[in-house]
């Protein structure tokens, strides 16, 4: 089954090209739909990709929400369809209020660009459905503001409702509990800061994004 | 009339804060001692036009929620002046 991913550019993304590549290695078809459109095409999933949109000015996220696309999206969310926020995606799905918590400064200060291991907490995800639970994944972070926070009532809810769908196993940003990848309560919208589509070929060391990326395919 | 707006964005109570946690780290280094509690924020500059002060902090605020701090860590304090008029 061929499915259709619409891959979500803003000024400043720069990893839609990498998540079009890596659909199509695994059969699926893409294209690229710009900030101004307020459509998504005849899209299956949509991905909102990685990269610096607006600048990442006032915070990451923060302008990129109000873009006419976005409201397309969360109306495709709305209607259960899989929304994927992959590192810059991540943060815009927070700021749009599509996923819970925010992404703020790695504890250290350091961007981290280094391949990690992520457990997978949980296989009921759109991003996870198509990997196995207790699997640990090898897929690469290239980050700054990635230590994902919460309220504590919001961490009790992520925790209670099995939403935390992807840990690290050597916390390299200070994310509270660990957590990598978390997922809304519909379970179809989902994101998480490592780059899964960077670990969809063997030449770029690691073949494990694989399964998450197959998951909405 | 036209306002004058000063926004102050801090993180909120309870909110790591790498930056502030570095900074207040290297005071020692530089000889300042007994400085403590090192918070970083932002502030954000900008005018607005309504008819009175009220109108204007009442569209200030709105913009705060919903743009210039996100919520979910950052809280946010206003100062607002009326700008004198020209002759």
């Amino acid at each position: 089954m061929a499915r259709h991913v619409a891959v979500v550019r803003f000024p400043g993304t720069n990893c839609e090209f990498d998540v079009v590549e890596a659909v199509e290695s695994l059969g699926g078809t893409a294209e690229i739909v710009f900030h101004d459109r307020s459509d998504l095409g005849a899209a299956d999933a949509v991905v909102v990709a990685g990269g610096f949109a607006h600048g990442d000015y006032l915070r990451p996220g923060a302008i990129a929400r109000f873009s006419p696309v976005m409201s397309a999206v969360a109306e495709f969310a709305a209607a259960g369809g899989p929304v994927i926020g992959i590192c810059n995606g991540f943060q815009v799905l927070t700021e749009a209020g599509l996923l819970p918590g925010a992404l703020q400064k790695n504890a250290g200060l350091k961007f981290r660009c280094e391949m990690v291991e992520l457990r997978v907490e949980s296989t009921d995800s759109s991003l996870t459905n198509a990997a196995s639970r207790g699997a640990v994944l090898r897929v690469p972070i290239n980050h700054f503001e990635g230590n994902y926070t919460c309220s504590a009532e919001t961490l009790a809810e992520l925790r209670g409702e099995d939403r935390v769908v992807l840990r690290y196993v050597d916390n390299p940003n200070g994310s509270v509990d660990d957590i990598a990848g978390v997922c809304n309560a519909g379970r179809n919208v989902v994101g998480l800061m490592p780059h899964p589509e960077r670990a969809c070929h063997e030449l770029l060391g690691s073949t494990d994004g694989r399964p998450l990326l197959a998951s909405f395919l | 009339m036209t306002f004058e707006v000063l926004v102050n964005v801090s993180l909120r109570p309870g909110i790591a804060d790498p930056q502030g946690a570095t900074i207040e780290r290297a005071l020692p280094a530089l000889g300042f001692a007994g400085v403590g509690h090192v918070r970083v924020g932002k502030s954000i500059a900008f005018t607005v036009d309504a008819d009175d002060e009220a109108a204007a902090r009442s569209t200030v605020e709105d913009l705060c929620h919903r743009f210039l701090t996100n919520p979910v860590i950052e809280d946010s304090s206003i100062s607002i002046a009326a700008v004198a008029p020209v002759d």
